[in-house]
């Protein structure tokens, strides 16, 4: 997720050269998803007249047809393959907190792990008392837990440093979701292996093509890291590290380690490939952060949004959208209809988890006149939500990671959205 | 802003260099209940995935090669993606060159001009390589190619120079000294803030930037036509 300079591509001519057709389109709600006035009352509908299909004929469900677009995507030109890249969740089209199992955002480096976990083995060992190896079945014997926490990509809107780049909020946003894991606490099972007392540091360590490992400080491990084995209570996706995941509450999924098949326990960090050429934070000075965990609060408007454009004219408008803090909860949510100038306090709606998303609304009556819509979220830490410009100016643009700035969207008259930069 | 887990994290490492708190919490990872549910992994269970590597040495495993035989093994197996000396092609990762880029506009982040640790290049390369068919080389052959990776780097100069579990560790990478831990605490202080403005907190703004300039978008279908404006 390194690659901040992107081909220069002018293809599109939606917002660039379409407005004027655009705008015909959307002077005409009637005809934009008139469908078929057969199926409209005072008519009966076919589907009220002929039975449908019976139980079971889906057995395990699936969306509507009418759907179909709501899926995840990724960018093409963001990296070499798709066995080393990432899909963004289509956050414009979700409401609530949950993001639904298939649509949670991938990000592999080495492909899909497809694993018969009959074969797959946790093994812990190192400075421990009693090394371990267990099978899925044996994890499951252990105390549970149950936990609705975020997971976000270090690089979500890494893309966006330099300047607005990606027209629409699954593509700035959308390395991010947010399910109920069902797991063992890691601290259980460390307890089970019996921590020596010069154990500091775990390696967490991926059984897929990557292989992929990373170091954990103890403290955060015997505080609230979860080895999952279910997600919104059926079993974890393959793309998701499917028979077992490690959850890290509010520090980045790059710790969430799929498919995770061995954890040692050291004294010291490995200084592993992701967390020192990838995952440290590259300051305009030349010197990197390391060990940049945690997750800096942060939100987004999802609606409206690029690819969630306001449709219905000007009249009552519901702004809807997604906060978050790896730091803890959420505690208010402001929203800016002129770029940051004003704000006004946004209604929190559902519940207000820790180290999970938090649903807000801002209800408004837009008189139909170009807006500039911003989010900024305060944590229970009274962290605020920076700026754009605050954060470069500490940061400088080379990071990648924890761009956590206020996103602003250009609502314009004949209610397109474009993602935008203001100063 | 105490509460903040940005300092809990920073506290919690300091706490690491302290006895006391330190024996407190892994007194807690002994002393909890035991379900004796698994079993012990045998030696050679553990040996088989045991593979990692730290930057003094520990796990590498017994072995050696040369740059002249990485060079072979990297032409045949690397330089499609990788280029013939850690180029790159296309999107695949650089591996050398970038010295000196840190500080400017297009920092090109190589083991050569940023990586910290020669032993994470044998870790990774291990664990992951050759991309597509990991974990398929022998310890010699591994030796070989990150002794070639550090050749292409200026790290080791001689083409005849052997890289082994004794030697690695002991060499220095450039950047070594390029990195600094998380001060997010201290350095973006001013995001702490009791009371967030709400009215007149800035002069009027203006559009300076449009994603639809730059226009990377990913289109749907062939007219490029994204959701919601049929």
């Amino acid at each position: 997720m390194s690659k901040m300079d992107s081909p220069r591509k002018s293809r599109r001519s939606f917002l660039a050269a379409g407005a004027g057709v655009a705008a015909s389109v959307l002077a005409k709600p009637a005809l934009a998803g008139a469908g078929n006035p057969a199926n409209q009352p005072p008519n009966v509908p076919e589907w009220s007249k002929s039975l449908g299909e019976g139980v079971a004929v889906r057995p395990y469900g699936k969306p509507s047809k009418f759907e179909k677009e709501v899926i995840r995507r990724d960018v093409e030109w963001l990296t070499a393959s798709r066995e080393s890249s990432v899909s963004f969740t289509p956050l414009h089209e979700l409401e609530g907190i949950i993001t639904p199992n298939g649509l949670c955002f991938e990000r592999h480096h080495g492909g899909i792990a497809e694993i018969d976990p009959a074969d797959h083995r946790l093994m812990i060992h190192g400075l421990v008392e009693r090394p371990l190896i267990l099978t899925l079945d044996e994890l499951k014997r252990y105390p549970r837990v149950n936990r609705i926490h975020f997971m976000e990509c270090a690089a979500n809107s890494g893309m966006e440093w330099r300047g607005a780049q990606l027209n629409g909020c699954q593509f700035t946003h959308g390395m991010i979701h947010c399910v109920q894991y069902t797991g063992v606490s890691l601290r259980t099972l460390l307890e089970e292996a019996g921590v020596k007392t010069n154990g500091k540091w775990l390696l967490v360590e991926g059984a897929d093509a990557a292989a992929m490992d990373r170091s954990l400080p103890i403290e955060k491990a015997l505080d609230d890291c979860i080895i999952a084995y279910k997600m919104n209570g059926e079993a974890l996706y393959p793309e998701q590290g499917y028979p077992m995941r490690l959850v890290v509450p509010g520090w980045q999924g790059n710790l969430w380690v799929k498919w995770l098949r061995r954890i040692k326990v050291g004294d010291q960090p490995w200084h592993t490939r992701e967390e020192t050429s990838k995952y440290t934070d590259l300051l305009p000075n030349g010197k990197a952060r390391r060990f940049t965990w945690s997750m800096d609060a942060k939100s987004v408007i999802t609606s409206p949004s690029p690819q969630a454009p306001i449709k219905h004219g000007k009249g009552f408008t519901i702004v809807s959208g997604l906060a978050w803090s790896g730091n803890g909860k959420v505690k208010r949510v402001d929203v800016s209809l002129d770029g940051g100038r004003n704000w006004w306090p946004a209604r929190l709606d559902g519940p207000v988890l820790d180290k999970a998303l938090t649903r807000f609304y801002y209800e408004f009556d837009w008189n139909g006149e170009p807006l500039l819509l911003q989010s900024r979220v305060q944590d229970e830490t009274g962290y605020v939500q920076p700026s754009k410009a605050e954060l470069r100016k500490i940061r400088g643009v080379n990071s990648i990671y924890h761009n956590n700035g206020i996103q602003t969207w250009h609502v314009q008259a004949n209610g397109e959205v474009e993602n935008v930069e203001v100063a | 802003m105490s509460k903040s887990p940005n300092f809990i994290a920073a506290a919690l490492l300091a706490c690491a260099l302290v006895a006391p708190a330190l024996a407190q919490q892994k007194a807690d990872a002994r002393g909890g209940p035991r379900y004796h549910i698994g079993r012990a992994p045998t030696a050679d269970e553990i040996r088989g995935w045991d593979i990692d590597v730290r930057p003094d040495g520990q796990g590498l495993p017994e072995g050696k090669g040369t740059v002249a035989q990485g060079e072979k093994l990297f032409m045949d197996n690397c330089s499609t993606c990788h280029g013939e000396f850690g180029e790159g092609n296309g999107r695949w990762p650089v591996l050398a060159g970038g010295k000196g880029s840190l500080t400017s506009d297009n920092p090109v982040k190589t083991v050569g001009s940023y990586w910290p640790y020669a032993s994470t290049v044998f870790d990774y390369v291990r664990h992951a390589m050759p991309y597509g068919n990991a974990e398929s080389f022998s310890v010699d052959e591994y030796y070989a190619l990150v002794a070639y990776v550090l050749y292409l780097n200026d790290v080791v100069t001689d083409q005849n120079f052997e890289l082994t579990n004794k030697n690695l560790a002991t060499l220095k990478m450039p950047n070594e000294q390029g990195f600094v831990m998380d001060d997010r605490a201290t350095s973006e202080r001013s995001f702490w803030q009791k009371d967030p403005c709400m009215k007149d907190c800035i002069a009027p703004v203006k559009i300076t930037g449009r994603a639809a300039v730059i226009d990377v978008t990913p289109e749907d279908g062939k007219d490029g036509k994204p959701r919601g404006v049929e």
